[in-house]
């Protein structure tokens, strides 16, 4: 020992490495995965987990599958040998049905551009850069009109489409794009009505939420489907879709009211006694001061909101309308695809989960670049 | 004086009425009522007249007519000459059933996932990232179809069904299990459990009492515990086991005796469950990062120990952030479970609002009982959540 002490000259010297087994991935498996006993324990438990789910699924669904080329199950069969994967043959086959519903094949081009149209809306609602430009965000509004009228037709020399022809993605779509935007400005009076100092108004705008929010949305489908024709005056009768879409669009303003009157909550008092102090009307503090922070703070739940109207937008396959669901329920009650329920599920649980899921990512990133420091 | 006197003479004109905001407010609530009374009239005398033209009388007394149809699964005894209303009654308990089971089942997935999301194994919390991510984020009515397909399709017929231990039998009808069927003399051991209960809360509350005089900590929850179990256990030997078990017996098709679950309620049990148990586990994780680090540190620095830290400190507080959405998430799986109607449970949605409808057309009436029945178990839960919250709010500053 003192031989060493005397061997080590004084003065600076670089620094040793740490010694192997404290830094790297052996120090991170030993603290991350493997601690104590019953780290390890679970560790290893899922690991095996995963073992067990992972590669037969992945055999499953890709090795053993069946994609191009099958016309029945049948046929899917026989190609597989003795192998049972999944056959996806049948999404291959019906996939303009899984898009387009029944809409007519030699009018799907409307459908498409109506598509890239919303697209190029989304993008601009949600691309800072695009939104900021006046003039970009005011063509970009009238986008969806122009979808409207390019897939309903019936005007500008365009066929009319009956609306029991749209199916698939597109009425997906059509239910959750046009239930989101209508909804927004529905469920702002209806949060500004629940917290007025108006009675009335506050009456009204909580028995609706409440009522709303306390009874399941298949209800309510069902009331689109079959009640309201009472309700209306003899002899009208009006879309089914279009039933569907209030309906929806009424419910999801419940939520999102309630989200919203969550963020009015969380703004300051001083907000309001100063927007007061400065003169301005209600509807000008409202829109110039208060809204601006509250909508800021409830955009994480409002994203919440819609992607659970997205995904809400699957119950009208119980009132018969042909969403992707319907369009796969239907296909694999044929003989020639019967027995697929599972890839069925599968497949569309894997566009509900891209949609979902990125919508949800989209909302975390939106929280961060608000976040601007200050807590209100 | 005089200023006065020309104030109380100035005329009151619409414009200024309009001008002042409070009787604008009175102005804007009134127009508002009559507008929606203005509405609600046109809609009851739509419905008048079209049940008028349709020749359709309204009321409740179709609830008392027979059903004339089956409920494959029933908590209570009902056979298909009951009236709808005993029908509809079987309809509502089962969906309380399924709410029950999936509510318990979720629960508990739910905190678990959410506690190993936090926990430093790298394996755990992302394989829990998975499945909160993946059943979130998919339509629960896919779930249910999906385990509704799983279970019908992977498990064999009756005849095929192999024995799990002589007794339990999984099959794509149901799974059954022996019954165990009381019999006289049973009624003693409820009588000790409810004798146990009542002990075990006073036995606590003595011992809390030594606590806060003493110090003296007593292990009442254990004594308690052991107790509940011990004392109907001796009571059940004592009066000679009086219990028969119903087994399971493979006749013709499919199985006579035991107790079934039938596939339908174990498909929307599972995917409930599994569906919201992804939302509670992202409640509690929130709940769980919200009790600030220095609390855990404070609670150490007293020379707490770890385990007494969690329940004393970290989860009591949670629990306040906790509680509130935990509750939303009780009923949106409560309204959840009307989605039974796709696979064949027969909730109150399927039995009043879907067959009975159906048979005897009184849509308005049926749908009116199914909204109202739902209405009531939200209000009544949001009712008690908003009591807790009274009082937990007092705890708090």
């Amino acid at each position: 020992m003192s031989t060493e002490i005397n061997n080590y000259e004084p003065g600076m010297h670089p620094s040793l490495p740490p010694p192997p087994n404290s830094v790297g991935p052996v120090r991170w498996m030993r603290d991350n995965l493997f601690s104590s006993a019953s780290n390890t324990f679970l560790t290893l438990l899922g690991l095996y987990l995963v073992y067990l789910i992972l590669p037969p699924f992945i055999q499953w669904a890709f090795i053993d599958s069946v994609v191009l080329g099958a016309e029945s199950r049948k046929e899917c069969l026989a190609m597989m040998g003795d192998d049972r994967g999944a056959c996806w043959s049948f999404v291959y086959r019906r996939w303009g049905q899984f898009v387009y519903g029944f809409y007519p094949i030699e009018e799907r081009w409307r459908v498409n551009v109506a598509f890239i149209l919303t697209a190029m809306t989304i993008a601009v609602v949600l691309v800072e850069k695009l939104r900021a430009n006046n003039k970009i965000l005011i063509t970009a509004v009238l986008f969806p009109v122009a979808s409207y009228f390019l897939v309903v037709g019936g005007s500008f020399g365009l066929v009319d489409v009956p609306t029991n022809k749209m199916g698939g993605i597109l009425l997906t779509l059509i239910i959750g794009l046009s239930g989101i935007f209508v909804s927004l400005p529905i469920s702002i009076m209806l949060a500004l009505s629940r917290i007025s100092k108006l009675p009335i108004f506050s009456i009204l705008a909580t028995i609706f939420i409440e009522f709303i929010r306390g009874v399941p949305l298949i209800t309510l489908l069902f009331i689109a489907s079959t009640l309201l024709s009472y309700f209306l005056p003899p002899g009208s009768n009006f879309d089914l879709l279009l039933r569907v879409l209030i309906m929806v669009t009424l419910f999801s303003a419940a939520y999102i009211a309630e989200v919203i009157r969550g963020g009015l909550a969380a703004i300051p008092t001083g907000q309001y006694e100063a927007a007061d102090a400065l003169g301005l009307s209600y509807w000008q503090s409202m829109r110039l001061i208060i809204l601006p922070q509250a909508l800021k703070i409830s955009i994480p739940g409002i994203v919440g909101s819609f992607i659970g109207l997205f995904k809400d937008t699957t119950l009208v396959v119980i009132i018969g309308l042909l969403d992707p669901l319907g369009i796969g329920m239907a296909a694999i009650s044929t003989t020639a695809w019967a027995g697929l329920s599972t890839e069925l599920y599968v497949f569309i649980g894997l566009f509900f989960f891209i949609f979902c899921f990125g919508m949800s990512r989209y909302s975390l990133h939106l929280e961060k670049k608000l976040n601007t420091g200050h807590n209100n | 004086m005089s200023g006065m006197q020309v104030q109380e003479k100035k005329t009151v004109t619409l414009g200024s009425l309009w001008r002042d905001k409070k009787s604008r407010g009175v102005i804007m609530q009134i127009i508002a009522v009559i507008g929606i009374l203005l509405f609600l009239g046109n809609i009851v005398s739509n419905t008048v007249e079209n049940l008028d033209r349709l020749g359709v009388k309204v009321g409740f007394d179709f609830l008392t007519s027979p059903a004339n149809y089956d409920i494959n699964q029933t908590l209570i005894e009902y056979d298909s000459s009951d009236s709808h209303f005993r029908a509809g009654l079987v309809g509502l308990l089962n969906t309380l059933l399924v709410a029950g089971c999936g509510i318990i089942v979720a629960t508990f997935l739910g905190f678990t996932a959410g506690v190993l999301r936090l926990s430093n194994n790298f394996v755990l919390s992302r394989l829990m990232q998975v499945y909160v991510e993946i059943t979130r984020n998919v339509p629960v009515l896919l779930q249910i179809l999906l385990w509704h397909g799983i279970i019908i399709h992977s498990l064999p017929v009756p005849k095929r069904a192999e024995a799990i231990m002589d007794m339990f039998f999984a099959t794509n009808r149901g799974v059954y299990l022996p019954q165990p069927i009381p019999q006289d003399g049973f009624g003693w051991v409820w009588i000790a459990l409810l004798v146990a209960i009542v002990f075990a809360v006073l036995f606590k509350r003595h011992a809390n009492k030594v606590q806060e005089q003493t110090g003296k900590l007593i292990p009442a929850i254990w004594i308690g515990a052991a107790a509940i179990v011990g004392l109907p256990v001796i009571t059940f030997l004592l009066a000679g086991a009086p219990i028969e078990m119903s087994y399971p017996v493979l006749k013709g098709f499919n199985f006579k005796g035991g107790f079934v679950i039938k596939p339908e309620f174990m498909a929307l049990w599972f995917a409930l469950s599994l569906y919201t148990g992804a939302f509670i586990a992202e409640i509690v994780r929130a709940g769980i990062q919200s009790v600030s680090h220095g609390q855990t540190e404070a609670a150490h620095a007293l020379g707490i120990r770890p385990n007494f830290t969690m329940r004393l400190v970290v989860i009591p507080q949670a629990l306040r952030v906790i509680i509130p959405p935990l509750i939303s998430q009780y009923l949106n799986l409560t309204k959840n479970s009307s989605l039974a109607i796709a696979i064949g449970y027969m909730d109150l949605v399927a039995t009043i609002g879907g067959i009975s409808l159906n048979q005897t057309g009184r849509a308005l009436e049926s749908m009116a009982i199914v909204l109202g029945v739902y209405l009531f178990i939200s209000l009544f839960i949001s009712a008690l959540m908003n009591i807790y919250y009274k009082r937990i709010a007092l705890v708090s500053r």
